[in-house]
């Protein structure tokens, strides 16, 4: 019986960490929002309504950063998630 | 004299324990001989003067002072009857804070560091002028915290904002010192999953811990009755407070009331907590 609890116990998410699993990812997005450039949320809406012409996604299937690499060089990188079958 | 240091008491989240840690840190400091003056930055919901008790000597605010429609002095309030080293300042009740501006809050905390060891700047909530005011002349920030989810991220885009735009920031270039000051903890709710616990805020946001301060029904019954909690050195807030002080000036105390007080036989046969 108390191994059956413990079991339980053990492989349960207690709400406290799923605050802190949620908290995680967002305030990691929230920090490099704030470091990207103003033009970054309308550029991104834009290209979300453009793949949604095409393709149903998420709003955060898009994932959208620019990265210095070096001197004089930011790259702007898109990731599109889009599960088959959807 | 050399010039006193400016604490900011801010977080974002409203009615995560500003006023209340405001209150209780600068009488904490002036018990400890230190001659402090704490300003409500909150205009046009002014408060901090009846958790100091001193709710019937405002004469003179914050606002006249800036805008010159009184001396500095005026507006000042000598707390005396929690230390001969407080002081504070109160928030205008009746006008907003479209009347704070950058000269004159400027010029008033300039002039205050001339003759007071500390001051503390009570912020209000939310990330607009009036918090962005308190937080702009500050050497140092404490940020409170709630150990609940939304209070967390607010905290962090409040750190963005102390590392961002402070005078600290612009004119020097320096990262203000923060100190995260975690208030309303219980550890057993901590224990059960229910609550965030230290670790998983330090996770987050990654700032040095300056206290943490348990939920205690002693904070309502000290704002009643206009007594900072640091003054009840009975209950566990008003101690962990007590230890902020230390250690904000500079002495390196242990962290208290983060466990669950185990009172079981065992426990005490052992001598554990
Ligand atoms: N450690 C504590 N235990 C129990 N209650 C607390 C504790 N700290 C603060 N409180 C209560 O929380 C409430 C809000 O506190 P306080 O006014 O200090 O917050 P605030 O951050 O200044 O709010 P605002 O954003 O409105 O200025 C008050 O009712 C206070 O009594
Ligand atoms: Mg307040």
């Amino acid at each position: 019986m108390s191994g059956i609890f413990t079991f339980w116990r053990a492989n349960k998410k207690t709400s406290a960490s799923i605050a802190k699993d949620r908290l995680q990812v967002l305030v990691a997005h929230e920090r490099s929002a704030n470091q990207q450039p103003d033009w970054m949320p309308k550029m991104q809406r834009e290209i979300l309504e453009v793949i949604r012409k095409y393709v149903p996604i998420a709003s955060d299937d898009l994932k959208m950063e620019v990265r210095n690499e070096g001197e004089n060089v930011s790259v702007i990188e898109i990731n599109v998630d889009y599960p088959i079958g959807k | 004299m050399s010039k006193g240091k400016v604490f900011v008491v801010t977080s974002g989240k409203g009615g995560v324990g500003k006023t209340t840690t405001s209150a209780s840190v600068a009488a904490g400091l002036a018990l400890a001989g230190k001659k402090t003056v704490v300003i409500d930055f909150d205009v046009g919901l002014r408060n901090l003067d009846l958790i100091l008790g001193c709710e019937r000597k405002v004469v003179f605010d914050f606002i006249q002072a800036l805008k010159k429609e009184c001396k500095l002095n005026q507006a000042i309030i000598h707390v005396k009857q929690i230390s001969d080293n407080l002081y504070m300042i109160p928030a205008s009740q009746t006008r907003d804070k479209d009347h704070l501006s950058h000269e004159g809050v400027k010029e008033i905390i300039s002039q205050l560091v001339e003759d007071f060891d500390y001051v503390i700047c009570d912020s209000p909530a939310g990330i607009e002028k009036g918090a962005k005011m308190a937080m702009y002349f500050a050497d140092e920030a404490i940020v409170v915290t709630n150990p609940e989810i939304s209070s967390v991220r607010d905290s962090d885009r409040i750190l963005g904002f102390l590392d961002s735009s402070t005078r600290l920031a612009e004119e020097e270039g320096k990262r203000i010192p923060q100190h995260l000051l975690i208030t309303r903890y219980s550890p057993d709710r901590v224990e059960s999953g229910e609550m965030l616990s230290i670790q998983d805020i330090d996770d987050i946001l990654s700032i040095p811990l300056v206290g943490v301060i348990p939920e205690s029904r002693v904070v309502l019954d000290s704002s009643n009755q206009g007594k900072p909690v640091v003054l009840n050195s009975q209950d566990p807030a008003g101690q962990a407070y007590e230890d902020v002080i230390k250690r904000l000036l500079g002495d390196d105390v242990p962290m208290r009331f983060t466990e669950i007080e185990k009172k079981s036989f065992l426990g005490r046969l052992f001598g554990g907590r």
